[in-house]
C-alpha cells in the first residue's frame, strides 16, 4: 500500500510528531470548543471574547499565564515524586494514543493485543494521581488521591467488561481488526452501513461512556477534585507548569478515550466498505489515510460533546453513591451484556 | 433496589437536565436579531443600564447645601468632610435685613471609607445629596478616591429623575 520507502529515523520522527499532534490537537479543541465556549453558552454567557476573534487565542494566553507562574513545591513534599506525578499522568495519555488506528496505514502501532494494552495502559494514570496526592504532604491532596484511586479502580472494571462485549463480537483484540470488522460487516445481510457496534453493543457503549466519564474524573464523577470539599483534590499543591500538564492530560485523555470509543463502537476511521466496493483492507484506497484522521476527529468531537454536555449538566455524586453506582449497577449490567453477547455469538 | 416509578422518574429528571442546558446553548447561539444571545453584556464595550435607584455614588447639589453638618455627623465612617464660612446675602424682599448664608468651601467624600449605607442621603434636610447610578470611578491610588465638591457636583447630571410617587403618597419626594 505504501509505495514510498520511508527510512526508520523518518518513521520514528513522523510517529513522534503524529503522536504529539494526536494528543494536543484534541485537547486544545476540546478546551476551546467545549470548556470555554459550549460551557459558557450553556450558562447563557459568551465566554472568552477578547483574545483573538471570538477568543480563539485564549488558549495561548492561558498557557502563557501558566508558564510564567512560580514553581511552588511544599516544604514537606517528596520533591522528586511530586515532580514526577504529572508527567506519569501525561505519559499514560501518550501511551494510549499509540494504539489508536487513524487509517489503513496511518497508525502508530498495530498489534493483536491492542485492546488489552489500551486497558492496561489507561490505569497508569491512576498511579500518577495517587502519588501526586501522597507526595504533596497535604491532607486535601491525600484525600483527593485516595478518592481518585478508589474511583478509578471501581470504574476500570465496568470499562473492561463493556469492551469485552465488543471483543467477543469482533473476535479480535486488534484495534485495526475491530475497525475492519465493523466496516466490512453487515446487519442481517444489509451492508449499507457496515455493522457499527454501537447498534449491537448499545448497552456496552453506554456503560463504556459512563465509565470513561468516571475515569476522566469529569462531573458528575469529579469527587477526587471536588472543589467545595477538597480545595482541588490531588492538584491542590500544583501550580504553574505542573498544573498545566495535569490540565492538558485531563483533556487529552478525554480526547483519546473518545477516539478509542469511536474505534470500538462507531467504526473508527472507516467508511462502510460497501460504499466503494472494497472487500478487505487491501482494497482500501490510499486517500483513506488522509480522510481517516478527519473522520476520527469528527467522531471524537461528537463523543466529547456528549461527555462535556453531561459534565456541564449534572451535579456531583456523593462518594458512597459513586461507589454503589459502579459496583451495584454498572458491573452487573456489563456482566449481563457479556453473557447475552456470548450466547448470541454462539447462537448466530 | 429502587422501584420502577423511581427509576422512570430518575431517567426523566436526567433527560430534563440535559434539555435545560441544551436549550440555553441554543438560545445563546441564536443571533441577537432573532431574540437570542447571552444574558450577559461585554462590559467595557457595551454597558448595562443600571437599575433606577441603584447605589452607585453619592452626588452633591451644592446650591442646596447649607453646611448644616448633619450628614457629616451621621456618617458611620466619618468620611464626609465639610468646611464653610458665613457671608451676607441680599435680602429676599426689598427693605429687609441681609440674610446670613453659609458658603461651602469644602465638601469631600472619601469613597475609600464610604460604605454606601446612604444615611447621609436620608438625613439631608435640604435635598442636597442624591444617589447616582454612576459606578465607573475607580482610581489607581486609594488616596485619589477622596472626591471634592466639583466632582460630586458633576455626578449630579447622572442622577435620574425620581420615579412617580404612588397614588396617595406624601408629596415630599426628592428632586
Amino acid at each position: 500500500m505504501f509505495a514510498v520507502d520511508v527510512p526508520y529515523w523518518a518513521q520514528s520522527l513522523l510517529r513522534v510528531l503524529g503522536g504529539t499532534v494526536a494528543v494536543l490537537l484534541p485537547a486544545g479543541t476540546i478546551v476551546y470548543l467545549f470548556l470555554f465556549k459550549m460551557m459558557s453558552f450553556m450558562q447563557s454567557r459568551l465566554g472568552p471574547m477578547e483574545a483573538g476573534p471570538y477568543g480563539s487565542m485564549q488558549l495561548f494566553a492561558e498557557v502563557g499565564k501558566w508558564l510564567q507562574k512560580e514553581d511552588i513545591q511544599p516544604v514537606k513534599a517528596d520533591k522528586r515524586i511530586f515532580k514526577m506525578a504529572p508527567l506519569i499522568v501525561l505519559v499514560s495519555t501518550f501511551l494510549l494514543v499509540a494504539v489508536v488506528p487513524f487509517g489503513p496505514d496511518a497508525y502508530f502501532t498495530n498489534f493483536d493485543a491492542g485492546v488489552f494494552y489500551m486497558l492496561a495502559v489507561s490505569s497508569i494514570s491512576t498511579l500518577g494521581i495517587l502519588i501526586a496526592g501522597w507526595s504533596s504532604a497535604n491532607k486535601y491532596s491525600l484525600l483527593g488521591g485516595l478518592r481518585a484511586a478508589g474511583q478509578l479502580i471501581a470504574y476500570e472494571l465496568p470499562m473492561v467488561l463493556a469492551v469485552l462485549g465488543v471483543v467477543i463480537q469482533a473476535e479480535t483484540m486488534n484495534m485495526q481488526g475491530i475497525v475492519l470488522r465493523q466496516n466490512a460487516g453487515e446487519i442481517f445481510g444489509w451492508n449499507g452501513l457496515g455493522n457499527p457496534y454501537i447498534i449491537t453493543q448499545f448497552v456496552g457503549f453506554v456503560v463504556f461512556m459512563i465509565a470513561v466519564q468516571a475515569e476522566l474524573t469529569q462531573a458528575p464523577f469529579d469527587m477526587p477534585i471536588a472543589e467545595s470539599e477538597l480545595v482541588s483534590g490531588y492538584m491542590t499543591e500544583y501550580s504553574g507548569f505542573r498544573f498545566l500538564i495535569f490540565f492538558i492530560a485531563e483533556f487529552a485523555t478525554a480526547g483519546v478515550f473518545a477516539l478509542i470509543a469511536s474505534v470500538l463502537f462507531l467504526g473508527g476511521w472507516g467508511v462502510p466498505f460497501s460504499w466503494f466496493g472494497w472487500k478487505s483492507i487491501n482494497d482500501v484506497d490510499n486517500w483513506m489515510n488522509v480522510a481517516g484522521p478527519l473522520i476520527m476527529f469528527t467522531k471524537m468531537l461528537v463523543l466529547t460533546f456528549l461527555m462535556m454536555w453531561v459534565r456541564f449538566s449534572y451535579p456531583r455524586f456523593r462518594e458512597d453513591q459513586l461507589q454503589r453506582f459502579a459496583w451495584k449497577v454498572l458491573i452487573p449490567v456489563a456482566l449481563l451484556n457479556i453473557m447475552v453477547t456470548a450466547v448470541l455469538k454462539v447462537a448466530f | 433496589m429502587a422501584d420502577k416509578r423511581q427509576v422512570v422518574g430518575l431517567a426523566k429528571g436526567l433527560g430534563v437536565g440535559l434539555g435545560v442546558t441544551l436549550k440555553t446553548l441554543g438560545h445563546t447561539m441564536k443571533p441577537k436579531k432573532l431574540g437570542g444571545g447571552a444574558n450577559t453584556v461585554q462590559y467595557p464595550h457595551e454597558k448595562e443600564a443600571p437599575p433606577i435607584r441603584s447605589r452607585g455614588v453619592i452626588a452633591l447639589r451644592e446650591d442646596n447645601c447649607t453646611s448644616c453638618m448633619l450628614c457629616s455627623r451621621s456618617c458611620p465612617d466619618w468620611c464626609i468632610y465639610i468646611e464653610a464660612h458665613k457671608t451676607l446675602a441680599p435680602p429676599r424682599r426689598a427693605g429687609g435685613a441681609p440674610r446670613k448664608v453659609n458658603i461651602v468651601d469644602r465638601f469631600d467624600i472619601d469613597y475609600a471609607l464610604c460604605m454606601y449605607c446612604g444615611i447621609c442621603v436620608e438625613v439631608c434636610p435640604f435635598d442636597a445629596l442624591f444617589w447616582s447610578p454612576e459606578y465607573e470611578y475607580s482610581e489607581p491610588k486609594i488616596a485619589d478616591l477622596l472626591h471634592d465638591k466639583t466632582k460630586l457636583g458633576e455626578w449630579m447630571e447622572t442622577v435620574p429623575e425620581a420615579p412617580e410617587l404612588e397614588a396617595g403618597a406624601d408629596k415630599k419626594g426628592k428632586k
